[in-house]
């Protein structure tokens, strides 16, 4: 979905993008080290090909309305694909990647779209989802609920951190009230593309590979061990 | 496979700035871009200044300035903000073309629109004189930690393939008669999206089962070993030199 999310240079003071770089780092650690324990060996290759998903994904225009389209963002959908460790390395490198060969988003604001999308849009949206499980696990119209809801908050309060770091060092002289407005507003019927897309997705995985999503992750039937019996 | 080696912002092109060895442009382009958001914004003459500056390391690069804000617009999105802000900012207000205008609003408007347009044109001055492998290669020699590296060159070694299986499955689609016009009628290429997703997450597996028959200890083996000397850093840094100056001329002025 087309979005203002990705933050340019100049929109907040210089001593907020540092603190906010700081937040990425520390965040971005801590994720990339429960991420090992959750692929061990297999990070590297695993990681960078939902990275290069994620990317592809970003790529492929849905229609909104005739004559207006937007894509997908994947936050929720990775968290809730590949567990929200592994989802936030992949969507703070894309945008590292972005900054770097895209010039898409600031360099200086790259702490600040890291703690949004990477960190708070990813963690919110799998906690919504995990908070929801009991519903995803009662089959696929909760699972297409759960992931709907969670690809909606994942987006709302993307753009919540955005109007945070605004309030804390914005170099522009709107009120925050009017950014709150426009950001959470936008963002809503963003998210609600984000939404409708997010859980067809994840309909269509968990079609076929249940096993495969990370958030009904246990559930499926166990096996169970038997004698043989003559 | 020639993935990972190109990308379209870059011009190949034999000039000082493409030879300097590629961490020394990413802290460049970083504290180029810090110096032009620590300038007070009211010091319109200093950010001429930072112009100026960029149109040199153009003419040094060989980049035709043509080129490059042809491919600025990619700041485009961002700029949905400083628009409203002359409308939506604190009094006093002035008026201008018959339009009530915020006095405030208007300078945030400037700010943002300067240092964002500065911003991308410092980043699209770094992509262009930079191969996406040797960025890799420059993160890496700043001491990123390897996984992230390791993962951002495996994501874009495999990129193409990626968004080439989804450009044959979308020509499928379409060849089949999908022509959707309205977001609820996009579940065939969200379904797309789940195949993509399986048919990526799959090809991980098999990628680390061939990396690990390759004696995949994990941890790439650096290749490249160029020595980055003491010049390489002054020359890559004294542009940055000047757009400090400048910074600092700025808060002098005013």
């Amino acid at each position: 979905m087309v979005s203002a999310m990705h933050m340019s240079d100049g929109l907040v003071n210089a001593p907020t993008s540092l603190l906010f770089g700081a937040i990425a780092i520390v965040g971005m650690a801590l994720c990339l080290w429960r991420a090992r324990t959750d692929l061990d060996d297999r990070t590297a290759p695993m990681a960078g090909l939902v990275t290069a998903f994620v990317f592809a994904v970003q790529m492929i225009n849905f229609p909104i309305l005739p004559g207006a389209s937007g894509h997908l963002l994947g936050g929720a959908l990775v968290a809730i694909l590949v567990g929200p460790y592994v989802g936030a390395v992949c969507i703070g490198i894309v945008l590292l990647v972005q900054a770097l060969l895209f010039a898409d988003g600031g360099l200086t604001a790259l702490g600040m779209n890291v703690t949004n999308m990477a960190l708070i849009g990813t963690f919110v949206g799998y906690g919504v989802a995990v908070l929801l499980r009991g519903l995803a696990r009662r089959g696929r119209g909760g699972l297409l609920v759960v992931a709907f809801t969670a690809a909606f908050a994942n987006t709302v309060v993307a753009s919540l951190g955005f109007v945070l770091e605004y309030a804390i060092g914005g170099a522009g002289g709107a009120s925050l009230g009017t950014v709150f407005t426009l950001m959470v507003g936008l963002h809503a019927l963003i998210g609600i593309g984000e939404g409708v897309i997010t859980a067809a997705t994840v309909g269509a995985v968990a079609a076929v590979r249940p096993d495969l999503v990370h958030l009904l992750r246990g559930t499926g039937p166990t096996l169970v061990r038997k004698e043989a019996t003559a | 496979m020639s993935a990972g080696h190109a990308h379209p912002l870059h011009l190949p092109r034999d000039s000082v700035v493409h030879r300097l060895p590629p961490q020394v442009k990413i802290v460049a382009a970083f504290l180029g871009v810090v110096c032009v958001v620590a300038t007070p914004r009211e010091a319109f003459a200093v950010f001429a200044g930072f112009a100026v500056l960029l149109v040199a390391v153009w003419v040094a690069a060989r980049i035709p300035v043509v080129w490059i804000l042809r491919r600025s617009v990619i700041e485009l999105p961002f700029v949905v903000l400083a628009v409203l802000l002359p409308f939506t900012g604190p009094d006093p207000r002035i008026d201008l073309l018959g339009l009530s205008l915020s006095e405030p609003g208007l300078l945030g408007a400037w700010n943002i629109l300067v240092k964002g347009t500065l911003g991308v044109l410092i980043s699209l001055t770094l992509a262009a004189t930079t191969p996406m492998r040797d960025l890799l290669v420059g993160l890496q020699r700043l001491h990123a930690p390897a996984l992230v590296t390791t993962i951002a060159t495996l994501m874009l070694r495999y990129l193409d393939v990626i968004a080439g299986e989804a450009r044959r499955m979308h020509l499928a689609r379409v060849s089949r008669g999908h022509d959707p016009r309205f977001l609820w009628q996009a579940g065939a290429t969200a379904r797309g999206v789940g195949a993509l997703f399986l048919r990526s997450y799959e090809r991980g597996e098999r990628v680390h089962l061939a990396m690990l028959s390759r004696g995949w200890t994990g941890a790439m083996p650096v290749l490249v070993e160029d020595r980055t000397t003491r010049a390489d850093w002054a020359r890559g840094l004294a542009p940055v030199g000047v757009a400090a100056a400048l910074a600092v001329t700025g808060w002098v002025i005013l």
